[in-house]
């Protein structure tokens, strides 16, 4: 990957370009259904957008000048962990990637969540270390599938190159591990069954109670592009098949990243928030059976092989 | 200001705080009969979801600040704490007729109220309780004067 096409996927494609008006569109979606399944008519779809130019147009109330840096440094990481991880997605054909390039892309997957934490302990309130704590146990519990099906999948294609595990991963392994995978996405966009770390009026915004006017805009920002990031990486890992033409992948891309959002928020609005210790044990026997199941497969299909 | 007034950011600003005004309900002692009637404003009969107003956890999200009750002598400190946190612009609505004049509890020595003594008072929605087409009014005026606090925008809708 050059630097001219990796400054293109950075800040156009699927980065920030495509994904900052496609976060807000897959927000606005998801709020607007939800609504309409509660049967209510729901807020327009550019709500996010302008929940976001609000929040940047507030003043925010004074506080100690050592709490600021921390404070504003990180959601600024979790937005760029984000759309390193968006560049980093082989959407295209002969995106060679580097050696090793699912390690780093897992990791950058992992840092909005980190950031997340380390912002509720930050805030030095009580309700964003209740959420705090929720936050780093549920999501220690759903990267033992994640990361799982991931190693599966890894194993299977006998490759640590991204492009190459998505292009060459058989089947019987890729079922499995993607259905892991999509039960972990909920836990990760802290939504309704799952959503223990926000769990809005029981702790207060979980986190985020702390954060005022724009920085909490940018934590809405981190928020949007977070969908896109993780949906984007289920998608890239679900079809193998690149086609020559570049406007195909990125169409294919679009469309299959903008059809989950539907499924998520149908979960969301058809479920209650579970316990944590429901949530945790959930995650461990079945989205951890599951992610075993591939795991097992990718032996077989390993061993089979030679 | 009148160069700036009709500038993109500023048509945009205002824009932006008349669809999305976030709510964070204080209950200042109130019997709750106020309170279920602004819950009920969120329900699928009213939605007010749909002008972007939502109620949020947290005073420091916040836009407008609604209080219920004769703000009692025990919850005035809470009050005064989570109106500075509110980051500027900020509007406050006094739902019922408890926070406008202490209602039945005036001249109890346990009342510190009405709440326009401890912060100023924006809007307000007589009523015991006032319905939901109230509130829902009280606010969306409320909303006009957040929108009109700090851009310097003239025209006014009614």
């Amino acid at each position: 990957m050059n630097s001219f096409r990796a400054l293109i996927a950075l800040l156009i494609f699927p980065g920030l370009l495509y994904a900052l008006p496609i976060g807000w569109l897959m927000l606005g979606v998801e709020r607007k259904l939800k609504a309409r399944f509660q049967g209510r008519i729901g807020p327009p779809l550019s709500q996010p957008f302008y929940d976001v130019v609000k929040l940047l147009a507030k003043l925010p109330v004074n506080r100690v000048a050592s709490d600021i840096p921390l404070l504003t440094g990180l959601p600024l990481l979790a937005i760029g962990s984000m759309l390193g991880t968006l560049a980093l997605l082989p959407v295209f054909r002969g995106e060679s990637g580097f050696v090793g390039d699912i390690i780093v892309l897992v990791s950058l997957l992992e840092i909005p969540a980190l950031c997340f934490i380390l912002a509720g302990y930050a805030s030095r309130s009580i309700y964003g270390e209740v959420g705090a704590t929720r936050e780093a146990v549920v999501s220690i519990a759903s990267n033992v599938p994640f990361l799982t099906a991931l190693v599966a999948m890894a194993a299977s294609a006998g490759s640590m190159h991204s492009s190459q595990i998505v292009s060459s991963t058989p089947w019987i392994v890729r079922i499995p591990a993607l259905v892991a995978i999509l039960f972990c996405l909920p836990i990760k966009l802290r939504l309704n069954p799952f959503s223990l770390a926000n769990a809005e009026q029981e702790v207060l915004a979980g986190p985020l109670t702390e954060f005022d006017g724009p920085r909490l805009a940018l934590w809405e920002l981190a928020h949007a592009l977070e969908w896109v990031a993780l949906i984007g990486f289920v998608v890239v890992l679900a079809i193998p098949y690149r086609s020559t033409l570049w406007y195909v992948n990125a169409a294919g891309f679009v469309l299959l990243s903008l059809a989950l959002v539907p499924l998520l928020t149908l979960l969301a609005a058809s479920t209650a928030r579970l316990k944590l210790a429901q949530a945790t044990s959930m995650m461990w026997r079945w989205g951890g059976a599951v992610a075993v199941l591939a795991l097992v497969a990718a032996f077989f299909v390993r061993n089979g092989g030679h | 200001m009148s160069g700036t007034e009709h500038g993109l950011i500023f048509r945009l600003v205002d824009r932006a705080r008349r669809r999305s005004a976030w709510l964070y309900h204080f209950n200042a002692g109130a019997c709750n009969g106020c309170d279920i009637e602004l819950v009920t404003c969120l329900t699928p009969r009213y939605d007010v979801e749909q002008a972007g107003i939502k109620l949020e956890g947290s005073p420091r999200h916040a836009d407008v600040l609604c209080v219920s009750g004769p703000v009692t002598r025990t919850t005035r400190e809470a009050l005064e704490t989570i109106y500075g946190q509110m980051p500027e612009p900020k509007v406050v609505v006094a739902i019922g007729s408890c926070p406008a004049t202490c209602n039945v509890f005036a001249g109890s020595p346990f009342i510190d109220g009405p709440l326009d003594k401890i912060v100023p008072v924006d809007i307000y929605v007589p009523g015991c309780p006032p319905r939901p087409h109230a509130i829902i009014e009280g606010i969306s005026q409320a909303i006009e004067k957040l929108a009109l606090r700090k851009s310097g925008a003239t025209a006014v809708g009614k």
